[in-house]
Formats: structure tokens, C-alpha cells, sequence
């Protein structure tokens, strides 16, 4: 048995302690500060929610014709979306992506700073790299609890704790895109003059998109995954579904919603693939 | 070039260490240790050892030397994309070492641009984008972006690929519109790294001739990299030759061909076409020259003698009228023995187009200048010699 070095118990206990009194203390004002976000996300599920399916399905579609002018994706993404709808899970299937499309948005209105700021400071890279290994490897589960102790069950602390899991891949990956760029390319720039700014914005970030596509992509997916993990805490959707299957024993119910979980993801995934493709032909690096 | 004119670029000892530890191989360098050495003692690359020069506004500096003897890092100094580990670069006096970050910016705007070696284009922006870049980095109006873009894409050749891709080029294409970005904003220095290595025989000759008459035209300063030794004796007023980071000599194509420091540089130039670049005054040796009013046999025996050659040239009024040849003036007993009519070519005439003249009579062709006076003359071995003398020396 490994010996006990010092008193464990006392440890966790302050540990605890600490957090019962940022709680106590400071829990108002933390709810107070997410209290715009939790408006928004709300004003997002329900205005998703108002829209009837058939004009939900038929911009889901026209989105996917504008991007790759061709009825296949549109076509394909149209019948997954319609099956969910069909086996009962829409109201859960639209509470889902309202909460999947507002933390990958946070994600990436935090990410992709963070990811320039790494790209061009060997300091934050230091710093960030572990940070980022410890966000992707903690089991998302591990999030939920201070994210519950901080503002209780519901949409806000599911919102955070899906951000931080899935902040992490679009960071990384603006962070590497952006150094792989030419350094010639950059250079010639610089020769002409441009400062730190122009740099990025003419150079390095458009050079840089395609694998910050592929890390949006990744975010997206990730935060999909950890919505219906966070579903235990009160954030609804497909995700409560597969809960409720898997406490009343009820094989069917878990079944469906995994589907469409997978159905969803698949939308999700094949759309943002191809406006990435539609993305890099347009800037004219790699053959049409 | 003018060498009373206040100098353009001026270098004081630069040294450039690339590396982590460049205090160290910096006094390594400094004390004469080879790059290998300092390399394998440091782990630090000696690209620059102990450079200085001086460049005149209007002149053509031109940098030969292999492959990794630091010619682009040379170059990257002249607008700073490098920075010196030690000395100091002046550009019209103003010491661009010391420059703050947005006096730097300006000084890359107005007065330098580079053409690279691996072009360094946009590849999300169009040609005209790209070749308008320096201008929109001026800050010059859109209109006159355009307008100007389009006019120097249209000199490099490139009129109507105004809206294709860099990826849509071939290599040589995208040479040209690397150089048109350069053209483009007016720079009175320009700096080209291997410019015309991607273009095809005929193209580069055009370009080669379009920067001549630019650089006549417009007077810029020229900082040119090459390979090619036949391109560094048109274009070069001087060359400098670079081994393993240092100077081994600068010079004008005359004094590199005619009189290389070492055996490196004239292994280096051996390549040249030495009829294209020595002209008839540089290699011409001197004849008597004599009025043909009152000329004697006596008086042509004796310039003979004198100078030890066969002929004498003869004047009419100042100008050639032919040569006494010391065969004929000996057959016949009394009398020069007729004066015969011969060619003459300019001082400035290459070696190449003096060949044929040669060739068709034994006679030796006279030298003359601007004026028409006969400043000395070209037999045929003199001539051979000269154009051979390389290949000689070479594989002594
Ligand atoms: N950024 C760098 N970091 C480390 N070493 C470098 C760097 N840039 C150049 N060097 C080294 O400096 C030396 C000179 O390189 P440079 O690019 O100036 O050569 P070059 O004469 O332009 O060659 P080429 O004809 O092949 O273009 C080389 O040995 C190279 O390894
Ligand atoms: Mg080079």
C-alpha cells in the first residue's frame, strides 16, 4: 500500500473549502457576468426553436448548395435532418446545435487570438502548450463540476464547459498554420514595408487558412461531443435523451438519439469540410 | 560611375554569424579562424566575414560566389531583412542599423526593393495585386495602383495575365511579376536576388536589357546576385566575388577578367566568353603612327625599328589612310612601297565583332577613338592571344 506522505483528507478538504467560498462569495457576481451569455444563448435556442423545421431544414440546405453548388451535400445533409425530425428528436436535435453553435463560436472568439498570440510569441507557446494538453487530456466530465458549482445545472456552465474542451484544437492549429506559412512569402511582404500587423493579415492568416479551417472543423466536433456530455447538467438536447434511455433502461430511446447524434455530427462535419475546400479554392492555393 | 559622388550604400565591416552563441564565433572570426573550424569549435555558421565596400548612386553592384557563400544573406543586410552581427550599413548616410521600426518601414517603402530568389508571392492575390503591393503599401491612391501595375506588368511582358494566380505561372512568369512588384514602386535601390535565374535564354536577355536602360534611364542602384559570369560581365559595373563569406575581390569585369586576385576567380570567370566583354582598347597594342605629308622611308624604317613591330599606320588630314608593312618596304629598294588600305574599329568595339575584321587580311586593323585619331592597333595574334589568354592561364 503506498504510505499516506501527509494528510490527504485535510488537503481536499481545503481544496473544497476554498471553492464553497468563492461560491459563496463571489457566486452572484460570476452569474451576473454570464448573464448576458446565458440571454443570448437562449434568445438563440429559442429563435431556432420559433423557426418552423421545413425552413430550418430548407436554410441548412440552401447553405450547403451555396457552398459546394451541387445537390449532393444538400441533398444528403437535407434526409439526416429530416430522419432526426422524424423519430421525435427535433425540439432536442435544434437544442443541440443552438448550444454547439454558440460554444464553437466562443471557442473560436477566444481561440483564434489565443492561437495568433502563441504563433508569434515563443513566451505564450510556453505557456499555452501545457495548458492546452491538460484542457484536451482532463476527462470532460472533470469540467462540469466547477462549472455547476459555479453557476448551477443549466445552459451557462455547460456552455463554459464545453468551450474549454473544445477551445483547444482551433488554438493549436492557428497556432501551427500560421507558422507553417512561406517564410518567404512573409519576407517579401516585410521588404515591402508591412508592419506586424500587415503581416498577418495579408500574409500569414490567409496562407494560414486551410489549417485553421481544419482546426474550426475539429472544434466544432469536439464541442458537439462534450453539448451532449453536458447534457447531465441540465444543458437539454439529444443528449438528455440518451440519459433518460440509459435510466429507464429503455434500449430504443438511447439507440435513436445516438443516431442522431451521429446524423448530426456528420451534417456538421461534411458542410464545414466543404466550405473549407470552397474557402482555399477561392484564395487560390491548391488546384480547383 | 562617378567616384566624386557621395556614395549610395557604404558597408564597414560586417560580420554575420548565424547561431546561438554569435559573441564567440564572432571573435573566432574576427582573428582569422576558418568557417569550418569556427562551425565544428561553436556550432555556429560564419555566413559574413569582415565585408566592406562602398556603393555609388546609378551603379550596378553585382555578387557572384557558390552556392552557401552568402550572397543572399549579403543582400538581406541592404534592407535590413538581416540584421548585422557586427558593422555597420549606411544607405545615403544614414545609418539603417540604427533605424527605429517605423523608420524602417518607411525606408523599405520609398527606397529599397528586393526581387528573391524563391519570388515570394502572394498566392491568394491576383498579378496586378501582387505587382501593386509595394504601392498599396505607399499608400498610393487605388486608381493609381492599378494603373501602374498594369503598365509594369505589361513592360515585364506579362500584359494580360494581369488577373491569373501566382500557381497559374510557370517559374520564369513568376520571376517577372516578382520583378515588376520591384519595378513598380519606384525604389531608387534595387535589390535582386538571382532576378534571372528562372527565365529562358531569350527572355533573360530582354530582361538584361530592360534593367540597362532603366538603370540608364532612371539612375537606380543596383545590388544584382548571379551565377552566371557572362551575366555578372554585361551587367556589372563592379562584381564582387564572395568565398565562404569574405570578399575575395571587387572589381570591374576588365580587372576581374584581365587581372583575377587568385586562382579562384579565374577558375570562376573561366566560363566567360571573353570576345563578348574585352573590347579593342583594352587588349590593342601601340603602332607608329605617322602624317602621310612628307613621309620618308627612312622615317617609317625607323618608327619600325623603334617600336620593334612590322607596320606603321598612316594618316591623311588625321585620319587613316593605311598601313606601311615592313615586307613591303623592304622589297621595294626606294620609296614606302605604297600604303595599304586596311579597317579600323572603335576603342569601345568588342572583342567579338573585331574577329571578322581580323580575319580577312594579314594587315593589323587600327584602333581608333571617338574622334577618329588612331590610338594604336590589333594584329591577329594580339587578338587570339587575348581571347585565349584565360583558357591558358586557367589550366596553368
Ligand atoms: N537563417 C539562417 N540560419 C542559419 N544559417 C543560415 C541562415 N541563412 C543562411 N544561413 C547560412 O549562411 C550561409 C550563406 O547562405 P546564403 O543563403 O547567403 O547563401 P547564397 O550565397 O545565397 O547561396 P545560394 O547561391 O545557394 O542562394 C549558408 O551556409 C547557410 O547555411
Ligand atoms: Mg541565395
Amino acid at each position: 500500500m503506498f504510505p499516506e506522505l501527509f494528510d490527504t483528507r485535510s488537503f481536499r478538504e481545503a481544496i473544497d473549502r476554498s471553492a464553497d467560498w468563492v461560491v459563496t462569495n463571489w457566486g452572484a457576481t460570476i452569474e451576473a457576468a454570464f448573464s448576458p451569455l446565458l440571454r443570448g444563448l437562449v434568445l438563440l435556442e429559442q429563435g431556432l426553436l420559433w423557426l418552423p423545421w421545413y425552413v430550418l431544414i430548407g436554410a441548412v440546405c440552401g447553405i450547403s448548395f451555396l457552398i459546394t453548388r451541387n445537390v449532393k451535400l444538400p441533398l444528403g445533409v437535407g434526409i439526416l435532418l429530416f430522419l432526426i425530425g422524424a423519430v421525435g428528436f427535433w425540439d432536442d436535435c435544434v437544442r443541440t446545435i443552438a448550444l454547439m453553435l454558440a460554444a464553437t463560436l466562443v471557442s473560436l472568439a477566444i481561440g483564434i487570438p489565443f492561437g495568433i498570440a502563441m504563433s508569434l510569441s515563443l513566451t505564450v507557446r510556453t505557456i499555452m502548450r501545457p495548458l492546452l494538453d491538460i484542457m484536451q487530456t482532463m476527462p470532460s466530465f472533470v469540467y462540469l463540476i466547477p462549472a455547476v458549482m459555479l453557476l448551477g445545472p443549466g445552459k451557462v456552465p455547460a456552455l463554459l464547459a464545453t468551450v474549454i474542451y473544445a477551445v483547444a484544437p482551433v488554438m493549436r492549429l492557428t497556432d501551427l498554420g500560421i507558422r507553417q506559412v512561406d517564410p518567404d512569402v512573409v519576407e517579401a511582404v516585410t521588404s515591402f514595408g508591412a508592419g506586424d500587423w500587415q503581416k498577418l493579415i495579408h500574409a500569414q492568416l490567409p496562407l494560414a487558412l486551410p489549417t485553421i479551417m481544419a482546426g474550426i472543423n475539429q472544434t466544432m466536433m469536439m464541442a458537439l461531443s462534450m453539448v451532449v456530455i453536458a447534457s447531465m447538467i441540465g444543458a437539454g438536447g439529444l443528449g438528455y435523451q440518451v440519459l433518460q434511455g440509459i435510466g429507464r433502461l429503455e434500449v430504443s430511446r438511447g439507440l435513436l438519439a445516438g443516431l442522431s447524434i451521429v446524423a448530426l455530427a456528420i451534417v456538421f462535419d461534411r458542410i464545414a469540410q466543404a466550405y473549407g475546400r470552397r474557402m482555399q479554392t477561392s484564395l487560390h492555393m491548391n488546384d480547383e | 560611375m562617378n567616384n566624386t559622388a557621395k556614395p549610395k550604400i557604404v558597408c564597414r565591416d560586417i560580420f554575420k554569424i548565424f547561431g546561438k552563441t554569435p559573441a564567440k564565433a564572432l571573435e573566432l572570426a574576427a582573428r582569422g579562424v576558418s568557417r569550418a573550424d569556427i562551425l565544428s569549435q561553436t556550432g555556429n555558421v560564419v555566413a559574413l566575414r569582415d565585408i566592406s565596400f562602398e556603393m555609388a548612386a546609378g551603379e550596378t553592384f553585382v555578387i557572384m560566389g557558390l552556392s552557401g557563400s552568402g550572397k543572399s544573406t549579403l543582400i538581406r543586410h541592404f534592407n535590413r531583412l538581416v540584421e548585422p552581427t557586427s558593422g555597420s550599413i549606411t544607405v545615403d548616410g544614414e545609418d539603417i542599423v540604427a533605424m527605429g521600426k517605423a523608420r524602417l518601414r518607411e525606408f523599405r517603402r520609398r527606397k529599397v526593393s528586393m526581387v528573391f530568389q524563391n519570388f515570394g508571392l502572394l498566392p491568394h492575390r491576383t498579378v496586378l495585386d501582387n505587382v501593386a503591393y509595394g504601392l498599396l503599401m505607399q499608400g498610393r491612391p487605388k486608381a493609381e495602383q492599378r494603373e501602374r501595375a498594369a503598365y509594369w506588368i505589361s513592360q515585364v511582358g506579362l500584359a494580360g495575365y494581369e488577373g491569373h494566380y501566382p500557381r497559374q505561372l510557370s517559374g520564369g512568369m513568376k520571376q517577372r511579376v516578382g520583378l515588376a512588384r520591384a519595378l513598380a514602386g519606384e525604389a531608387e535601390i534595387l535589390l535582386m536576388d538571382e532576378a534571372f535565374s528562372a527565365l529562358d535564354p531569350l527572355i533573360r536577355g530582354e530582361m538584361q536589357e530592360q534593367l540597362a536602360s532603366l538603370q540608364k534611364e532612371l539612375g537606380k542602384t543596383v545590388v544584382f546576385i548571379t551565377h552566371d559570369p557572362d551575366e555578372a560581365m554585361l551587367l556589372g559595373d563592379r562584381i564582387a566575388i564572395l568565398r565562404e563569406g569574405s570578399i575575395q575581390q571587387i572589381g570591374t569585369p576588365e580587372q576581374i577578367l584581365l587581372e583575377p586576385a587568385n586562382d579562384y576567380i579565374a577558375r570562376f570567370v573561366k566560363s566567360v566568353n571573353r570576345a563578348r566583354f574585352l573590347t579593342a582598347g583594352q587588349v590593342m597594342i601601340s603602332f607608329p603612327v605617322l602624317a602621310e605629308k612628307g613621309l620618308t622611308r627612312e622615317a617609317a624604317c625607323a618608327a619600325m625599328a623603334d617600336s620593334n613591330v612590322d607596320h606603321v599606320f598612316v594618316t591623311r588630314d588625321g585620319a587613316l589612310a593605311g598601313v606601311l608593312t615592313k615586307d613591303a618596304l623592304q622589297e621595294s629598294s626606294k620609296g614606302t612601297g605604297g600604303i595599304h588600305v586596311t579597317t579600323s574599329c572603335k576603342t569601345s568595339m568588342p572583342l567579338e565583332q573585331v574577329t571578322p575584321l581580323i580575319a580577312r587580311s594579314s594587315l593589323p586593323v587600327a584602333v581608333v577613338d571617338l574622334e577618329g585619331r588612331v590610338v594604336g592597333g590589333l594584329t591577329r595574334a594580339v587578338t587570339l592571344r587575348s581571347i585565349g589568354e584565360l583558357t591558358a592561364r586557367s589550366s596553368a
